[in-house]
């Protein structure tokens, strides 16, 4: 499957903006991921291996965090991981 | 100090949507390529305020939106290389909330000040850094159509 890798952390993932890994599971996906390139680890989870909060993972169309089977979903050859961090702000504190 | 370069079309609709969303605020991304020294700027892309709940001093850009975004750049051959929102009736300084909220390392974070309805000054911020932990904005001088509009000011 294809991973989207965002302008940010093209740096860890050898400058690419597209990476292919060989993969079940979302969750095999990006293990394989941070396999390869392992200074994108502290950029995606927490030390506790939690996906960072503002760190948004998008299966084709769908948040991850919204299906049934979370990181365990199925994925096959043709789909697409987008990774997106959060983009938000204001004059509110 | 780094230059984000804006062609003068966009510099104007992101200008021109800050007052079409006042006294919201209004958001958006850019599309461009790399530079030596920061940003080329090649399109704006609106996006829509989520926080319906408080549009008059907060935004955020709904997640599946930024993946179309992402897809757009990359048809375009550009990439994401900031975003823009307005504050309304307020100067054209990163809040503490645009803070804590920035996570785009690297990318460029552009302010509109709009005041009764007129887009005023234009600032540009490089959210600078390598981790959340050392992450920082840096004041990033506009150029437009090659000519410094200036940069930050208070």
């Amino acid at each position: 499957m294809n991973i989207l890798i965002p302008t940010p952390l093209r740096p860890y993932a050898g400058g690419q903006q597209t990476l292919q890994v060989e993969a079940a599971t979302v969750g095999e996906a990006l293990s394989a991921l941070t396999g390869a390139h392992p200074e994108l680890r502290t950029h995606l989870f927490t030390p506790e291996g939690r996906l960072r909060a503002f760190v948004n993972l998008y299966l084709n169309e769908d948040d991850i965090r919204y299906l049934p089977d979370k990181e365990n979903t199925h994925v096959t050859a043709a789909d697409s991981l987008s990774i997106i961090p959060s983009i938000a702000g204001g004059l509110a504190v | 100090m780094s230059i984000l370069r804006l062609p003068r079309f966009v510099y104007d609709e992101i200008r021109a949507h800050g007052e079409e969303t006042y006294p919201q605020e209004c958001c958006g991304a850019l599309l461009g390529h790399p530079a030596p020294d920061g940003w080329r700027i090649v399109a704006s892309v609106r996006a829509d305020n989520t926080r319906t709940d408080s549009a008059h001093n907060r935004y955020q850009i709904a997640p599946v939106e930024l993946v179309h975004i992402q897809r757009t750049a990359r048809r375009q051959g550009a990439e994401i290389a900031g975003f823009y929102h307005s504050h309304p009736d307020h100067p054209p300084q990163w809040s503490p909330t645009d803070f804590a909220e920035a996570h785009w390392l690297g990318s460029s974070y552009v302010i509109t000040e709009v005041a009764q309805g007129k887009a005023g000054r234009t600032n540009s911020f490089l959210l600078a850094g390598t981790t959340e932990e050392d992450k920082h904005f840096e004041d990033q001088a506009i150029m437009m159509d090659d000519e410094s509009i200036g940069a930050p000011s208070a």
